[in-house]
């Protein structure tokens, strides 16, 4: 089933255009990572499909236009943002009570119970709390709600590391299933890596490249070449040069170049790309003269 | 309404949920409509705390003066005993000050509350927390407004209830110690027919009166990116400015302040009365039929309508 489905997305304010045309598709179930550089429009594409903000062109998340059914949508979507902070006033035991009011798939006993795990008091006001702890009490919020769409844009900026990897654990373990998606806005690439299915880059409010997992790992391939050998494997039409101190990093698509991990192999250390890598090949690739890295 | 809650919602599939289920299929527009309304209004109450702490922080002050002035209560009585009118002054003034002074602090309550609801949620970036649960713009903006519309009013009421209570225990304290009759405070004081008069002036003039100008605040609220306050007065004076200089009329400020304060037969309460004696029986009949309630009530709802569209635009400031 389709979970969102855009077809030219487009926002402008004023002169400066945020999302220049996006199509995008994501199926029920998946993990998608939406990476860019700051000010590429991820959370202008994701205000989109939270209703948060108007746009051109076609959007459907759940069956439901954002824009005009927030309140609907939102039985079925949560999100959280870093800037999406929790009213500072609000004492842990109210905004318990507001949710268990006002939202028919949130489930108390299971909020309460991922708080017990933490050192939120009832009594505490979120003013009282520390950045980390307002995240964890947002995040065991949001996984009491049966949605069917999770929507995170940033959720971990200005938190540690430690606190970063354990936020994208328990997001993992207790949470995620089949049946609910996921999108994650974010431009620290590494440590979500480990957490997606499917990921997309956008800048400059375009996607620049799309892929899922298996995809990246059985056809992007790096090679670690020596200035010896260096023309040689430029013969073979890398699509992304970088330097090395004293070697360069050359990433092949094995698609589009017809060459294969043995080919490679006899030029230097072959390596699945990360992530980053693809990303610094994609958005480079888009400022400087090289071919960038296939659609 | 919180055990219920828990219960359903940690056991879907239990013989207990089916028929809170079942009464939600007797009317879910109703039931759906009406829980995120009593949820929001108390997120209200929660946020602005000033809602009861101001009268009932006026009240406290209002009785501890009044505790004092008891004593002097058997003194005045009297020295009054000769005459009726000026003894049935000198009882039931203090008790028309109460509800004057207590429905003078929820109105600038009132004012603040409205000009600040819309825009501190977008101030503190908050609004996005809000806009992430199923409850619309209709249902947010609606709950706002009932605070000064519903929610003062009656809590109004029954604060200067309960201080009229306090008072009349304090004076029959007192009386009771100098040796008086018990009896005849209670003559003076026509307390029923006081609150009711206060009920309904307040929520009628408070109420539906001063819907278009709590409606006015609140569209500024959600509006303006700093300074509501001053977006909130400067443009009227602005109007009436220009009409003076333009025509050398001032109709709008005439519009404005009739509405106000009341005047002629705008209102059911001739002016001079209603700003010293607000407990005057109004006629209902005249009011309802007049048609600046209605013109005014059209506004409000104009300003709302423009006020709900709004807050889909709207993230944080």
């Amino acid at each position: 089933m389709v979970c969102i489905e855009a077809s030219g997305l487009r926002k402008t304010f004023g002169t400066t255009v945020a999302l220049d045309g996006i199509n995008l598709r994501v199926e029920e179930g998946r993990i998608l990572g939406l990476i860019g550089p700051n000010g590429a429009g991820k959370t202008t594409a994701l205000n989109a499909m939270l209703g948060l903000t108007s746009y051109d062109g076609q959007l459907n998340v759940l069956g439901q236009d954002p824009w005009t059914a927030r309140d609907h949508l939102m039985r079925d979507v949560c999100f959280i943002s870093d800037v999406a902070v929790l009213p500072r006033w609000i004492k842990v035991s109210q905004l318990l009570d507001y949710v268990a009011g006002v939202h028919p798939r949130f489930n108390r006993a299971k909020a309460e119970s991922l708080l017990t795990k933490t050192t939120i008091g009832h009594t505490r006001k979120v003013r009282e709390l520390s950045k980390g702890m307002v995240t964890q009490l947002h995040l065991a919020l949001v996984m009491a709600i049966d949605a069917k769409l999770l929507v995170l844009d940033e959720p971990t900026l200005g938190l540690d590391i430690l606190f970063r990897k354990q936020f994208y654990d328990s997001l993992l373990n207790d949470y995620f299933d089949r049946n609910r998606t996921v999108v994650v806005a974010t431009h620290q690439v590494e440590e979500i890596q480990h957490v997606l299915t499917d990921v997309m880059f956008i800048n400059r409010g375009r996607i620049v490249f799309e892929s899922n997992m298996e995809e990246i790992e059985s056809r992007y391939l790096e090679v670690t070449v020596h200035p010896d050998r260096l023309t040689a494997a430029r013969a073979l039409k890398p699509i992304y040069v970088r330097q090395g101190i004293g070697h360069s990093i050359l990433l092949f698509d094995t698609n589009l170049n017809a060459t294969d991990r043995a080919q490679l192999s006899a030029l230097g250390t072959v390596r699945t790309p990360s992530i980053a890598d693809l990303f610094v090949a994609a958005i480079d690739g888009q400022h400087g003269d090289s071919q960038g890295v296939a659609r | 309404m919180n055990t219920i809650n828990s219960q359903s919602n940690a056991m879907p599939d239990s013989p207990n949920n089916s028929h809170i289920n079942e009464s939600r299929v007797i009317s879910p527009a109703v039931l759906s409509a009406a829980k995120p309304m009593r949820w929001s209004i108390q997120r209200e109450l929660w946020e602005n705390r000033s809602i009861y702490l101001a009268p009932l922080a006026i009240a406290t002050l209002f009785l501890f003066g009044f505790a004092i002035s008891t004593f002097r209560l058997p003194g005045k009585i009297r020295s009054s005993e000769l005459d009726p009118t000026r003894l049935h002054e000198t009882i039931i003034q203090p008790y028309h000050l109460a509800s004057l002074l207590i429905m003078g602090t929820t109105f600038i309550v009132a004012f603040f509350y409205c000009l600040d609801a819309l825009y501190g949620e977008r101030r503190d970036r908050s609004i996005l927390f809000w806009k992430s649960l199923p409850v619309s713009d209709l249902t947010t903006v609606l709950s706002k407004m009932a605070i000064p519309v519903i929610v003062l009013p009656l809590l109004t009421v029954a604060v200067t209830i309960a201080t009229h209570w306090l008072m009349l225990l304090f004076s029959y304290i007192v009386i009771l110690a100098s040796g008086m009759k018990l009896a005849f405070l209670w003559t003076h004081l026509p307390l029923f027919q006081m609150w009711t008069m206060l009920l309904f002036h307040l929520l009628v003039v408070h109420g539906l009166y001063y819907a278009p100008f709590y409606a006015w605040m609140l569209l500024v609220s959600g509006w303006a990116r700093r300074a509501p306050f001053l977006w909130a007065l400067l443009p009227p004076l602005a109007i009436g400015f220009v009409e003076k200089i333009a025509f050398n009329t001032s109709y709008f400020g005439k519009i404005i302040e009739s509405h106000f304060i009341g005047s002629g037969d705008l209102v059911p309460f001739p002016a001079d009365n209603m700003a010293m004696h607000p407990l005057t029986l109004p006629n209902l009949i005249q009011f309802l039929s007049s048609p600046s309630l209605w013109i005014g009530l059209l506004i409000a709802a104009a300003f709302l309508a423009i006020a709900i569209r709004q807050r889909r635009y709207q993230t944080h400031v």
